[in-house]
């Protein structure tokens, strides 16, 4: 097996930088590991670092700026036996900070080798999420008001599995790397480099400073103890193997008539949790039933138990254009934010419109022919009115009959929720 | 025959499932998330893949890599997630990663109103991208679209390695409707070409008479290189000027030469007509019933359902237009489209009308417009 350096392509770093030993070092733990070019890729980020795909013979994936990780985790889901490493400077650490530490939650066997120079250094010198306090850097005195942060304590609290630091002039780098990259499971390798072009213009580092530096820094025990866990691709898989396939919806056949093959418009004013939308379905389905088609618009605001819900079906013999419902024949008033939110769909009704009007809902003067069922003397929950409205709808034998919202409730639900709503259909008084 | 009942984000997610889509990363938004709730049942039991991403620039990450992966793949937001993913469109177009991305327009600007539909996207679509280069963008007008369009955004993506949108709208997404997708005539299914074997894999290299490059997955036996900087044939990154500049015209013109082909709409055309009603999305619905309104009672008016938005059907727009000396477009937003029409229609009358407040527009608006203009 040969080195996998791309002999046309050597690497262009400026003389003295520790990214070109790191380039050969990670040469060698592939070699060591006996890896083809074919089994690796190698996911760049942005920066000095965002090079190194191009120094490789190996499947190669260069991106945005800090969103290394992100392409990482669609290529290995994807093709689970490839080794994949990434390469990303202390920019890339801090621009792409969330997908560092869901890395971290996640554990998909990915090896993330942080190339840390302590600066941007492509783009001037810049100060990044790892510069000390104290530097002298490309800008000005803001890194002054920043605390730098330790990128093995942030990955170790974050779940990571393995997480190590080195400095990119250690002897052993090779074994790091090795190590890191044989590790199955998210790995972090924060190595520390030197920037000659730019970082140690104004400040001193030497690989004497950074052994000293790296030995006063707080141990992390790796592989991190409390965040050994099972890889997240093969879990993946594994819980996915168990989930149940699901069948395109089944169709529902029209097969009954219904009480007039004429279009209908149906409103139904309510408030969330009372289950507004679920009965536009039921009634849409019901509508299916007889042959009828169907749209359901539905109007409701971010709150999710809090708000009025609105509902509008129309059922028609003909294909249904605009959804929207502006002369119902049906109105449903079950809230008062109901009706106050579509208030103006009650100045023009005629004699012909029907309008259920719930307990204490009150709704303007129209010359409508209006219905109150005592859903409360009833004992019907509010959560329910929904569906014993289209309840008294079926025993009138207006929109729909019995038959069709059965049937409709009967495709809908299952067990319990199926045999609760047939029983409202023995409970609601159409009086 | 039956039906089915069904919303319009349910439709995208089994459009995709039967495009062969095998990877879907989304983040939760209103009015998209349905689509990710959707694909999330269906794709791990068939063996594929779905992720819940930290966030859209995560989401659509994914995606990128496992389309280079090999899989074919899918997300799905709305305007404050299409606004993440710019980095990422233009990533997708420029190194020719196949994607469908669902916008699931809701009222902006901004964060805007979860709930309340819009068209308010359409040129952000188009031009929301650094480098200006174009994209396929589809715009469903029904639930039934949103299946079929979807397989045929899988089709173009794959076919021309791009991202491809489908403008889908709060209105459609989420509005249920009764669908036989049995009876929806489904095109062949498009799959990515890899090259003749024998000779060396170069990625950004173009077969004689085609301007597409074969694809191979990174993972597989052949080295593939994939990047988003400025890249020659090679997947390399490059400095020359001549290169750049023909692969910047292969990138335009593979899509734009071809748009006759894949010019999606619906046409109505009246003989005596002198007006155009030229609209797309949602408002299509309210334009349908206008047209028949106009038939039976108005005078009659011809009518333009564009579900091919960008590149722009200019050739299509321009013959359906031919006899008449006016075009009303109607869009939900406060003039975008209209734009379009205007640049290519010069010597036409081009009213507009547009409402942007998250109520759709009704037929009698569209009728008080062609009254008086």
């Amino acid at each position: 097996m040969g080195s996998l350096l791309n002999k046309s392509r050597p690497p262009v770093f400026c003389p003295g930088c520790s990214h070109d030993r790191i380039t050969q070092t990670l040469d060698r733990a592939f070699l060591n590991m006996g890896l083809r070019g074919e089994e690796i890729v190698i996911v760049s980020d942005i920066g000095c670092s965002g090079l190194f795909d191009t120094f490789f013979n190996t499947h190669a994936f260069h991106g945005l700026h800090g969103r290394a990780l992100t392409y990482a985790t669609g290529l290995k889901m994807t093709q689970p036996n490839l080794h994949v490493i990434v390469t990303m400077g202390d920019g890339g650490l801090g621009i792409g900070g969330a997908h560092v530490l869901s890395a971290c939650r996640r554990n998909l066997d990915l090896t993330l080798l942080v190339l840390n120079n302590f600066n941007f250094g492509m783009t001037g010198g810049q100060f990044s999420a790892t510069t000390p306090s104290t530097a002298q850097v490309g800008s000005g005195f803001l890194n002054r008001l920043e605390l730098p942060f330790d990128v093995c304590r942030v990955a170790a609290s974050a779940g990571a599995a393995y997480v190590r630091r080195c400095s990119g002039f250690t002897k052993n780098l090779w074994k790091e790397i090795e190590s890191a990259v044989r590790f199955d499971g998210f790995s972090v390798l924060d190595i520390w480099g030197i920037c000659p072009g730019r970082y140690t213009k104004r400040n001193k580092l030497t690989p004497q400073i950074i052994e000293e530096s790296l030995a006063k820094m707080p141990p992390i025990k790796n592989p991190v103890p409390e965040n050994q866990r099972e890889e997240y691709g093969r879990h993946y898989r594994n819980l996915a193997a168990g989930q149940k396939q699901v069948s395109p919806p089944k169709k529902m056949t029209a097969q009954f008539d219904p009480i007039e093959r004429k279009r209908m418009d149906v409103v139904i004013l309510g408030s969330a949790g009372q289950r507004i939308i679920t009965a536009g379905e039921i009634l849409c389905l019901a509508g299916l039933t007889a042959g009828f088609q169907t749209t359901q618009k539905n109007e409701y605001n971010i709150t999710v138990l809090r708000g009025p819900s609105i509902t509008e079906v129309i059922l028609s013999p003909q294909a249904i254009g605009y959804t929207g419902i502006e002369r119902p024949d049906v109105i449903l008033a079950l809230s008062q934010e109901g009706v106050d939110h579509r208030i103006g769909l009650f100045d023009s009704l005629d004699n012909s419109v029907l309008v259920l009007q719930a307990p204490g809902v009150s709704i303007p003067s129209c010359k409508a022919e209006i219905l109150q069922p005592n859903f409360k003397s009833q004992k019907i929950k509010s959560t329910d009115w929904a569906l014993a409205a289209l309840i008294v709808l079926a025993k009138i034998k207006r929109v729909i009959h019995l038959e069709m919202l059965k049937t409709a409730l009967k495709y809908k639900f299952r067990n319990k929720i199926m045999n609760s709503s047939l029983d409202l259909i023995e409970r609601v008084r159409a009086d | 025959m039956g039906f089915c009942l069904m919303e319009g984000n349910e439709a995208i997610a089994w459009g995709a499932i039967d495009s062969g889509c095998r990877f879907f990363a989304g983040y939760p938004i209103t009015p998209a998330t349905t689509i990710f709730n959707t694909m999330l049942k269906l794709l791990p039991p068939l063996g594929g893949i779905c992720l819940q991403g930290e966030d859209e620039i995560a989401s659509i990450g994914y995606c990128l890599g496992a389309s280079m992966g090999g899989l074919k793949v899918m997300t799905a937001t709305s305007g404050p997630g299409i606004s993440l993913y710019s980095e990422h469109i233009s990533f997708a177009i420029g190194s020719e990663i196949p994607i469908v991305i669902v916008d699931v327009q809701r009222l902006g600007p901004s964060t805007g109103s979860a709930t309340r539909g819009a068209d308010g996207d359409i040129q952000f679509l188009r031009w929301g991208n650094s480098g200006g280069l174009p994209v396929i963008v589809l715009a469903p007008v029904d639930v039934s679209d949103c299946y079929l369009l979807t397989i045929k955004a899988f089709n173009l993506a794959e076919e021309f390695r791009c991202p491809v949108f489908i403008a889908s709208n709060k209105e459609i997404a989420m509005t249920r409707e009764n669908l036989n997708m049995d009876a929806v005539d489904v095109p062949k299914i498009v799959e990515r070409i890899s090259p003749p074997t024998g000779k060396p894999f170069i990625p950004f290299e173009v077969p004689l008479e085609s301007r597409i490059p074969y694809f191979l997955p990174i993972g597989g036996d052949v080295i593939v290189r994939q990047t988003s900087s400025t890249h020659g044939a090679d997947g390399y990154i490059t400095t020359d000027s001549d290169e750049i500049a023909r692969v910047q015209d292969r990138l335009k013109t593979k899509l734009t030469s071809k748009v006759k082909r894949f010019s999606f709409h619906e046409s109505f055309l009246e003989k005596d007509a002198d007006t155009l009603l030229l609209t797309y999305g949602i408002t299509a619905r309210a334009a349908r019933d206008v047209y028949q309104v106009c038939k039976s009672s108005e005078g009659p008016i011809s009518l333009l359902i564009l579900k091919t938005l960008w590149p722009v059907p200019e050739e299509l727009i321009k013959e359906k237009a031919k006899h008449v000396q006016r075009v009303v477009v109607v869009e939900m937003n406060l003039g975008q489209y209209v734009r379009e029409i205007e640049r290519i229609l010069p010597d036409k009358t081009i009213d507009f009308l547009g409402q942007m407040d998250g109520r759709l527009i009704s037929p009698n608006q569209i009728l008080e417009a062609l009254a008086h203009g």
